[in-house]
């Protein structure tokens, strides 16, 4: 039975990691493209998951700020969105956040030393989240787009007839791994075979080298952040069905970390892998061992297993191995 | 242009203080941060008693009372800073809704003799007030509700709990490692087997746990939880489907916020608390007819009568109550934060009063000594209706184990005392 309650958790962690891969990637996506982590995509999946149910529910942007100028006591417009249509015009707003980062941050500072845009990508995050804040209010967001939540009465009829013991698997975590493995092939297939793809990794290796041969760096950076804001949004659609729309859906960022330490920062495949590893070692270092510790090691402990891997892969397990000539 | 300048600076800061003769109340709130959502309702109810105070009465004694806010964003260090930057504004009491906050500022109100009020939360031994001469936390602490929670457990169980397992979800923090003493107490006196399973903030995954109560099968959960860690564990426990009458939260993980976002599957999930909730008290005609209708609540008045913001406004009619009674005993309206402490000290809110106040039967009796600085202890449950989404009181109040909880304070009481070298008072 040990052996079986061992599985479950096995099979969970990898499920969990599969959540922290869709965090994951769009950190890869931009920093493949422009070689800059993005410290504000964690909030970027808040402001789209905030963004999807403000539109879904029809509410009105900025409705306090509005309120408290003209006097008035406006909050929605009376109609609510299908969750398709919403998820659509929401990828449209996040393709415009896109651009209006590249002109207003990234332009204006082509060439600059990484530190520089991993500076701005902190302001822009502060920024997200006030907007975020004042554009749809502070309150928890119920977010529903028809996604099952709850066990899968189907796995845990299969496991109990095949091995005794029902296995408690979450119905959204297996949507989120089909998504994900959707995404990612997507993804894979884009930046291996496209020419937009392939222009995308050639502004990853060198600005300026770029530009000589005529790629618009203009271009590929809006298409990259505003790919990142699609990712961003299938992570807050998936982290918020969980458990509603909230601030601290910015903090799932902190879950990718371990996984991008793991998987190295370049390669989305590596996202993946690394969100399983992730997901697996936690849950099982926490059923054998947490309690002999005292329990809650998983925050902690992926970055312990991330380390170790370092020590012998510092590129990561995927990550390309840079060598600089003196 | 510099004098000027400072000018314009100068009249700003004169418009933003409040006047010298009013009455300060700082409210240190968070808006912002991982536990805005909670901490605005809060606030919003707070505020909005002081302005009908205000509106309607004139404030307490024929002073008005001005609430200034600072956000903490439930950040230690900015809770910190905004008493720093409001204690010379001749505040009165402070009451900061953080366990982290209030440890941090026991020492400083103790050496700027400043009251400090921490209903449902904070440092739980600060009952004892011949230790804590300026901390206050009636009607109920952490302890009172662990304790409350166990007899609600032995009521349904025909009074033995003998052989039954419960586990405790909790928020892997000082506040969430409050209730651990007394539950163990309390499980050696019943015979329960108590588990504990800490989660760690903000508490966003939280598989692990509940695959264990799923193996291990508890009889009962309880969860001192706060923030994102509260709707992930309803949510969790509706996923493993664990019966949710036997699923109950503290004060501070029983709100809408916490339940709303689970659906139909919060369903009949139950919490403590130590005040009563919704719109059915004569408080609210005189809030809509002064406060809300023109135009003057926090935020438009859209958390009236919630859970969070009822915990609020509860705690304004205390502190509002503490001055009215501080300002009978000084014979002056224009208190100090000293004459508040005696204020509070000698506070008797009856049922009677309650009443008067618009709030019959809203909270238990709250008396308080110089010795005792938490009051009864009572507290009560309320359980979830999903389909009319709204709580529902399933149990008068209920006074805690205090054979069990008295010996408890006693000791962290005096630890603490001989820790800070204080000579206790009364």
């Amino acid at each position: 039975m040990e052996f079986l309650y061992a599985s479950e958790v096995l099979a969970n962690g990898l499920m969990a990691g599969v959540m922290y891969s869709l965090v994951a990637l769009g950190f890869v996506l931009i920093y493949k493209a422009s070689g800059v982590f993005n410290y504000a995509q964690g909030v970027m999946a808040l402001f789209a998951a905030m963004t999807l149910v403000g539109i879904m529910e029809g509410r009105v942007p900025f409705a306090h700020l509005i309120n408290a100028a003209f006097g008035v006591h406006v909050s929605s417009f009376g109609w609510t969105v299908p969750g398709l249509f919403a998820i659509l015009l929401t990828a449209l707003i996040m393709v415009g956040l896109a651009i209006a980062i590249e002109k207003l941050v990234l332009k204006h500072l082509v060439g600059q030393e990484p530190i520089i845009l991993f500076m701005a990508t902190i302001g822009l995050a502060w920024f997200l989240e006030g907007l975020g804040d004042v554009m749809w209010g502070a309150d928890v967001k119920v977010l529903d787009v028809g996604l099952p939540q709850g066990i899968s009465e189907t796995v845990e009829t299969m496991t109990d007839n095949w091995l005794g013991y029902g296995f408690f698997i979450d119905r959204l975590d297996i949507w989120a791994a089909v998504i994900a493995a959707a995404l990612v092939a997507a993804l894979v297939g884009f930046s291996q075979y496209t020419k937009q793809g392939r222009a995308m990794r050639a502004v990853a290796d060198d600005h300026q080298a770029a530009l000589s041969v005529g790629i618009s760096l203009q271009f590929i950076w809006i298409m990259v952040w505003s790919i990142a804001g699609f990712v961003a949004l299938v992570a807050g659609i998936m982290w918020g069905t969980k458990s509603g729309v909230q601030f601290s859906l910015s903090l799932i960022a902190l879950k990718a970390l371990p996984v991008l330490m793991l998987g190295g920062f370049t390669s989305i495949p590596g996202a993946i892998v690394g969100g399983l590893i992730i997901g697996m070692g936690e849950k099982l270092f926490e059923y054998f061992v947490g309690s002999m510790v005292g329990g809650a090691t998983e925050n902690w402990f992926a970055y312990v297993l991330a380390l170790i891997f370092l020590v012998f892969r510092p590129q990561g397990l995927f990550g390309e191995r840079i060598i600089e000539r003196v | 242009m510099k004098l000027k300048l400072a000018t314009v600076a100068l009249g700003a800061v004169m418009a933003a203080a409040p006047a010298m003769a009013d009455l300060v109340v700082p409210n240190l709130s968070y808006r912002t941060g991982p536990y805005g959502a909670n901490g605005t309702q809060y606030a919003d109810g707070f505020n909005d008693y002081f302005t009908l105070l205000n509106e309607r009465d004139g404030g307490i004694g024929g002073e008005k009372i001005q609430t200034p806010e600072c956000e903490t964003a439930y950040n230690t260090e900015k809770g910190v800073e905004c008493y720093e930057a409001t204690k010379g504004s001749g505040a009165l009491v402070y009451n900061p809704l953080s366990t982290g906050i209030t440890y941090q500022l026991i020492p400083k109100v103790s050496a700027d003799k400043i009251p400090l009020y921490t209903p449902g939360y904070g440092r739980t031994s600060a009952k004892n007030g011949k230790v804590f001469e300026w901390v206050f936390n009636a009607p109920a602490n952490y302890w009172d509700g662990a304790s409350v929670a166990i007899k609600y457990l032995l009521d349904q169980n025909g009074g033995d709990l003998n052989g039954k397992k419960i586990a405790l979800v909790y928020h892997n923090s000082a506040y969430g490692k409050e209730p651990i003493r007394t539950l163990q107490e309390l499980s050696k006196k019943h015979g329960f087997t108590l588990t504990e399973l800490p989660v760690d903030p903000p508490g966003q995954e939280q598989k692990s746990q509940w695959l264990q109560i799923r193996r291990d099968k508890p009889d009962y959960v309880l969860m001192w939880g706060w923030g994102v860690m509260n709707q992930t564990a309803i949510q969790e426990a509706a996923n493993i489907r664990f019966p949710m009458e036997n699923f109950i939260g503290t004060y501070w993980s029983g709100s809408e916020v916490d339940v709303k976002p689970v659906g139909a599957g919060a369903n009949g999930y139950k919490a403590l608390t130590f005040h009563g909730v919704g719109m059915d008290y004569p408080i609210y005609e005189d809030m809509k007819k002064h406060v809300i209708d023109p135009g003057k609540a926090s935020q438009g008045g859209q958390y009236v009568g919630s859970v969070l913001y009822s915990r609020g406004m509860y705690a304004a009619v205390v502190i509002a109550e503490a001055i009215a009674k501080a300002q009978e005993l000084a014979g002056t309206a224009q208190i100090n934060a000293t004459q508040l402490r005696d204020g509070f000290e000698a506070l008797d809110i009856t049922p009677e009063r309650l009443a008067e106040l618009g709030l019959p039967d809203f909270g238990p009796e709250i008396k308080m000594t110089c010795d005792n600085h938490g009051g009864s202890g009572m507290a009560r449950l309320q359980q979830w209706d999903a389909s009319a989404g709204k709580w529902s009181l399933i149990t008068d109040f209920t006074e805690p184990d205090q054979e069990v909880l008295d010996p408890l304070i006693l000791e962290d009481s005096e630890a603490y005392a001989k820790e800070a070298g204080i000579s206790p008072r009364c």
